[in-house]
């Protein structure tokens, strides 16, 4: 317990915790200091958006709240009319430099900008002058940037370097020069950056934002293309969020209803793919065991983790899996099993893959991923968008029944899959099912308890039918870093190890909802500490609920294996499931016209 | 890694390990290699990266702050006139304004034959003399328009 001290606001007093910022402990206390770039883990790394001045008795001059600590007898005032003018001014000088199209910004509505300059009553172009020269990134398959709309807060820096280890973004130039970017203020195709999105989810504009994909679903369905769609687990764990529901509320049936309603030939549940992933991934496994394969065999679910590996530990790429995502997989089925009984043409089919990521936007377009020189998926929407599509199309999400996802010669799904949205998922149920393959019983209970939670690395160990098993599950680059380089010096001493790119997984993915608080007002004030939590709970109560937890269970994929692939691993599975990494990956390629971001002075 | 020799490479790691034990050695690296290079390319601040582990995008940072580093090569001669308050309103710009074009670049830039660099630069803290140019830590005081061309021919002539 921390030390109590009594602070004065507005001469009331309060008790709060010492050490807390003025603008942590007034929170406690029941104010909201307006600002913008304090964020995670109690501390504002720079002080920079100048918001959240407060008067401070004592103190010759305003004081920003994120930055200063609490002590006994602390006089503060929020309501000083100093204070007051300089959080507007503030407000409105980041405004002056700030492009101003509020209207057809994406990030409109989930804006903490906007949000801010109305609480402090910004006068809108009070200040007009030069602007900074900006830039248009558009190129990356999964993120945008846009410096017209940066306000120079840091957090995404702060997101890349803390949370994930890997520091593409950064400060260049100096004064009113200054931008973010990756280095040299390059696209982020020709900077190692994996694409995850965890940029976008702190950034309080439009700066930083997923790539908007939903013109290319627009293109297919004006070129009456059959539409296919299907949904990943994490998705119904957040997507309620988009429309005022708690955070931590499952969704599934409102988000099979709302597809139905959004006119796709069929929707199915990536449950599916998972399941299929975990037949093929879970052989493999078995199968590398008993051979002299390099120990331990990664996953390579997660398409921010495969960018990561591959242009950090190209020497650890004979680790990886070779099993494609769920994604990959589903469409790959989708187009060739499924068009096949269906009579359907494949070039005419339309996958798209509604899933909680930005990366997977760039994975889609692999041409490591085609079959026969064909994408397995054609689009790939995050959360975000499905919530914007659903709120174009006039669907009202409080009004929605609940429905199953279609069930369509495929589409049948376990608890296994449902449990890939979050970190150690796709270990337990790999686990679940590798225990039938080695011992041909099933595994009791179905619960692999060790490898669930939140921490960034988890480890466990356990026996199957006399083979004993390490095995580790990392979230996040930056303790994925860890594991590697164990392993990258011989000390590993894993069998198998879960990677997901994102801290926390899928349910933290780049393209879920915003989690901005002041947005948000009837969650708890803590909410950006729990919600990861909240949300993993939603997926492990379906898996609960699940008749069948256990992928080789499904009994469409048992189907699809006796009428199409054979059996995992067979020569089909490979051309279809399987795919191959790029051991030779620059990090830093040459900037061509092309891959050159658009400059405006 | 483009367009580096081996030795260069070897030079900036020693450089590295110079450092190895300060607790924040960026920018003594950045200013032994700037010293002994003359400009900080990004392929040179990638390989700091591998070796210090300092994110490029920190490097590039720290690079493009401070005026003392480049990311070009700079000239032989490099001319620094003096924009600080006093120089520049005893006409320090008009100063600047000259030499950009009797050597034909910009502020910033370097002239094609690699002989001069062009910069505009905060106060040399000699505000008794403006307008203040200096050249290779060579101080002119009270330059005038005139004084320029005199000033560039110099140094051209003691190339010949």
């Amino acid at each position: 317990m921390a030390k109590k001290v009594t602070i004065y606001i507005e001469d009331r007093p309060y008790l709060v915790d010492e050490g807390q910022s003025i603008l942590e402990a007034a929170k406690s206390c029941g104010f909201n200091i307006p600002n913008l770039c304090n964020w995670r883990d109690h501390k504002c790394s720079l002080a920079s958006c100048r918001v959240c001045l407060v008067k401070v008795e004592g103190e010759r001059r305003l004081i920003p709240s994120c930055a200063y600590p609490v002590r006994d007898g602390l006089r503060i005032s929020i309501s000083d009319s100093a204070a007051v003018s300089a959080r507007r001014t503030s407000v409105e000088l980041l405004l002056s430099n700030h492009y101003y199209n509020c209207q057809a910004c994406r990030k409109n509505g989930h804006c903490e900008l906007l949000e801010v300059a109305r609480e402090v009553g910004a006068r809108p172009e009070l200040y007009v002058g030069s602007k900074t020269p900006t830039t248009l990134d558009e190129i990356a398959p999964g993120i945008v940037r846009d410096t017209s709309k940066c306000i120079l807060c840091g957090k995404c820096i702060e997101a890349c370097k803390e949370s994930q280890g890997i520091g593409i973004l950064g400060f260049e130039n100096r004064g009113f020069q200054t931008i973010v970017g990756p280095v040299a203020n390059k696209s982020f195709v020709n900077v190692p950056c994996i694409q995850c999105g965890q940029c976008t989810l702190v950034c309080p504009t439009g700066a930083l934002m997923e790539h908007n994909d939903i013109p290319k679903l627009d293109k297919a369905s004006q070129d009456h293309k059959t539409i296919i769609a299907f949904v990943a687990p994490a998705v119904r764990a957040a997507i309620g969020e988009e429309f005022g529901e708690k955070i931590g509320t499952n969704c599934t049936g409102k988000l099979a209803a709302a597809l139905h309603r959004l006119g796709f030939y069929r929707c199915f549940d990536l449950n599916f793919g998972a399941d299929l992933t975990i037949m093929e991934e879970a052989t493999e496994f078995v199968k590398r065991l008993s051979q002299h394969s390099p120990k331990p065999m990664l996953t390579s679910c997660s398409p921010g983790w495969i960018n990561y590996i591959e242009y950090n530990y190209p020497d650890l790429l004979p680790h990886l899996s070779t099993c494609k995502s769920p994604q990959q997989m589903m469409g790959a089925i989708i187009k060739s099993y499924y068009a096949e009984k269906k009579n359907i043409d494949r070039s005419q089919i339309c996958v798209v893959s509604i899933v909680p990521c930005t990366a997977k936007k760039f994975e889609r377009q692999r041409k490591e991923m085609k079959v026969d020189g064909i994408d397995d998926v054609d689009v790939v929407l995050t959360t975000r968008e499905l919530g914007q599509l659903i709120r174009r199309s006039g669907i009202i999400w409080s009004r929605l029944p609940n429905e199953d996802f279609d069930h369509d010669l495929i589409g049948e799904n376990t608890g296994a899959g449902v449990i890939f949205g979050v970190t150690g998922g796709v270990m337990e149920a790999a686990i679940r099912t590798a225990y039938h393959i080695i011992t041909n019983q099933e595994m009791e209970p179905v619960n692999f308890v060790p490898v669930r939670g939140l921490e960034g690395i988890k480890e466990a160990s356990l026996s199957i039918a006399g083979i004993n098993l390490n095995i580790a599950v990392c979230s996040g680059m930056k303790n994925a870093k860890v594991l590697l380089d164990e392993i990258r010096s011989g000390n590993s001493k894993y069998d198998f190890i879960e990677v997901m790119g994102c801290p926390g997984g899928c349910i933290n993915g780049g393209g879920q909802p915003y989690v901005f608080p002041v947005f948000l007002p009837n969650e708890d004030p803590d909410i950006w500490y729990t919600y990861r939590e909240k949300r993993a709970k939603v997926l492990y109560e379906e898996d609960k609920g699940k008749p069948i937890r256990r992928s080789h269970l499904n009994p469409d994929i048992q189907k699809l294996y006796k009428d199409f692939l054979i059996n995992p691993g067979s020569p089909i599975s490979e051309k279809l499931l399987h795919t191959s990494y790029n051991f030779h990956r620059e990090p830093y390629p040459e900037p061509t016209e092309k891959t050159t971001p658009i400059t405006k002075k | 890694m483009i367009n580096l020799r081996h030795e260069a490479v070897a030079i900036i790691i020693e450089i590295c390990d110079r450092y190895k034990d300060e607790p924040s050695p960026l920018m003594l690296i950045l200013a032994d290699v700037q010293k002994e290079y003359g400009y900080i390319p990004l392929e040179v601040q990638e390989i700091i990266s591998a070796k210090t582990g300092i994110p490029v995008s920190d490097i590039y940072g720290v690079v493009t702050f401070y005026n003392f580093f480049s990311l070009e090569p700079k000239g032989k001669y490099v001319i620094d006139v003096c924009m600080g308050t006093a120089c520049y309103v005893k006409g320090g710009q008009n100063v600047l304004d000259k030499f950009c074009e009797l050597l034909k670049i910009k502020q910033g830039q370097t002239t094609e034959d690699g002989m001069f660099s062009l910069d505009g630069i905060r106060c040399l803290g000699a505000c008794g003399i403006a307008p203040a140019v200096s050249i290779n830590g060579k101080v002119y005081p009270k330059v005038t328009l005139a004084q320029v061309p005199q000033i560039i021919k110099e140094y051209r002539e003691m190339e010949k």
